[in-house]
């Protein structure tokens, strides 16, 4: 188990260092020096800005120096500093606005999966029957709405027609004379409808991906010796197969994450919500070179570190991997 | 002629006998159709403004009601349907294209070059490929082909890893050996030998992957990086339904269901040319 965990840590390192050179890559790629898009798109920016900015990215160095001074910043935590008037370093901007999209997408995932093992190994245990069948149709109808669609739809029902939810942001304005309880109503109403769209997203892919699992396991052998034991039905499916299906969702957890990060920026432009999501859409529209670069790599590397924690969590609880 | 054999004798009767995956084929096959006659299909012009029939509800005149320019939103979705049409085909394209190069070359050589792209392939998949895909366009002009082509450079990820799992397997096959022993190149071998034979499950992944670059664009175009207006997308008209959507539910609704029934149909497809083609099912 050691020598593993050693192994993947030590794998991390190259992953990092090529996840810092696409990232690099990408931002280099685009036509002409970043400061002088910035100057076209922004004439404001003074010609301190623009020194700055040119200090910051050394771009008088041959390209393979700029990226090693960049790679020593990161190393130190230094994503350098915003773009925007506010001329903040990038880190302060990422460190208020992850834990916003961190949370939201911890809740998303639970409620997610929470549905989706349920209705997978209902649809493998009821195989080929009306159930069955009325969810695949579901699965299928989750797979073809685009959220934002769905987030769209949402609003004009339950925040335009009925009237029951908030269609923008976190809190009401002046949310603060609530007590306790109030400020809790508050932000549970305006996140209802982002995180149902959040974790609708892959709600179908995993409740398939659950059922296949599940109706292999279905017809292994050990099944079939509990079912001859005498265990009744309900202890054999939601117990002896569904702990055995349930493993290989666990390194599921971990691919998932990227496409619930990236997943934000559609729910939290369209809910006004100040997550990670929204600031790298702002990035992205203002050209705002430092921000769109650290989110990149941050959540690139947070990916990493949920792919390693699921292959851990999977070691432990799989002796057949640990002992490879 | 062993190819031509099985698509007539297993593959094409066994997709036939899956209703859904036909009505799938056919609405794709409908949506080819619309988008070549779009401009003798449609109502109105796409882009004619007028100013006296703004957010106008669905009538007789308008099927699909108007938009905030007093444009025709049915014909807005007709002409849609080509961008969509064309992003997912151009898209799926360059993923394959690269996917299966990169696929063929790590499982056929191994050794380095295979831990190499591998460790590409993992890299490149550790990114949120939406904030991939967004940086990159933000610091290009978008245009439709810009996003044809990083939809393509972010996608082919998936289509690497199957062709290589393909390939492992056919690489060890006596007809290789058999091949190699009668003096084949490797150029021969993997393109006439290994390629043919991989190409089941690249067909399957590039059927669900057209839908998946239809989404991608639609959202890239409902967040306004995408195509561009006036040309009209299904993204696109949806920007203007969230602007507008305390009075015009259409505006939302239609292209919508658009996108709904596209990606629908190519999933229900490749799902059916999945079954058809899966060996253990075959007899």
């Amino acid at each position: 188990m050691t020598a593993y965990l050693l192994r993947r840590i030590l794998l991390l390192i190259p992953l990092m260092f090529g996840i810092t050179l696409i990232t690099f890559t990408v931002i280099h790629m685009a036509p002409g020096e970043p400061v002088e898009m910035q100057m076209a798109m922004n004439p404001k920016v003074g010609k301190e800005a623009r020194e700055r900015l040119q200090k910051f990215y050394g771009l008088d160095k041959p390209l393979h120096v700029q990226y090693v001074t960049w790679v020593k910043q990161l190393a130190q935590f230094d994503f350098g500093r915003s773009f925007s008037s506010d001329n903040r370093p990038v880190l302060d901007k990422i460190k208020e606005r992850l834990p916003v999209t961190l949370s939201l997408n911890i809740v998303a995932l639970v409620i997610e999966f929470g549905l989706a093992i349920p209705i997978g190994v209902l649809a493998a245990v009821h195989r080929n029957t009306l159930l069955d069948k009325g969810i695949t149709v579901f699965v299928f109808l989750g797979f073809a709405v685009p959220t934002f669609w769905l987030a769209l739809l949402l609003m004009y029902l339950f925040g335009v027609k009925l009237n029951w939810l908030p269609i923008s942001g976190m809190h009401t304005l002046g949310y603060e004379a609530y007590g306790w309880f109030g400020q809790l109503l508050d932000l549970a109403k305006h996140l209802v409808m982002p995180i149902l769209v959040a974790s609708f997203g892959s709600l179908a892919g995993v409740s398939r991906y659950m059922r296949s699992a599940m109706l292999q396991v279905i017809e292994q052998d050990y099944i079939t010796t509990a079912r001859a034991k005498g265990l009744s039905e309900r202890v054999v499916i939601w117990k002896h197969a569904l702990r055995n299906a349930l493993l290989p969702l666990i390194t599921l957890v971990g691919f998932s994450l990227p496409g619930l990060i990236g997943g934000s920026v559609i729910f939290e432009t369209i809910f006004s919500i100040p997550g990670m999501g929204q600031l790298f859409y702002q990035g992205v529209m203002a050209r705002d070179y430092p921000v769109v670069m650290g989110i990149l790599v941050i959540g690139a590397f947070l990916t990493l570190l949920g792919n390693l924690l699921a292959d851990i969590s999977y070691a432990l609880a799989d002796p057949r991997i640990r002992q490879q | 002629m062993f190819k031509k054999s099985f698509a007539y004798t297993v593959f094409w009767p066994r997709l036939r006998r899956n209703r859904l995956a036909m009505l799938g084929g056919t609405v794709v096959l409908m949506l080819f159709v619309i988008s070549l006659l779009a401009p003798w299909l449609s109502p109105y012009h796409p882009s004619t403004i007028n100013a006296w029939e703004v957010l106008q509800p669905p009538t007789c005149q308008h099927w699909f009601g108007t938009d905030e320019l007093g444009r025709d939103v049915l014909a807005r979705v007709l002409f849609g349907a080509r961008i969509s049409l064309k992003v997912g085909f151009v898209a799926v394209g360059i993923a394959v294209l690269l996917g299966m190069t990169v696929g063929l070359l790590a499982g056929y050589y191994g050794g380095w070059l295979d831990t190499l792209l591998m460790r590409l392939v993992d890299i490149m998949l550790c990114f949120p490929s939406f904030f991939l895909i967004l940086a990159v366009i933000a610091f290009l002009q978008p245009s439709i082909w810009i996003i044809m082509a990083v939809i393509g450079l972010t996608g082919w990820m998936g289509v690497a890893r199957l062709v290589r799992a393909e390939v492992l397997t056919i690489r060890e096959m006596e007809y290789i050996l058999a091949a190699r022993c009668i003096g084949c190149s490797d150029l021969r071998i993997i393109t006439r030998h290994i390629l043919p034979n991989a190409l089941s499950p690249v067909l399957v992944a590039a059927t669900l992957g057209v839908a998946g670059a239809i989404l991608t664009e639609s959202a890239l175009s409902f967040l306004g990086i995408g195509v561009q207006p006036p040309t009209p997308s299904w993204g696109n008209i949806l920007t203007s339904g969230k602007d507008y959507i305390e009075f015009a539910w259409w505006l939302s609704l239609f292209p919508g269901l658009a996108i709904l029934i596209t990606v629908l149909s190519y999933n229900l497809l490749g799902e059916g040319i999945r079954d058809a083609l899966d060996p253990r099912t075959i007899r």
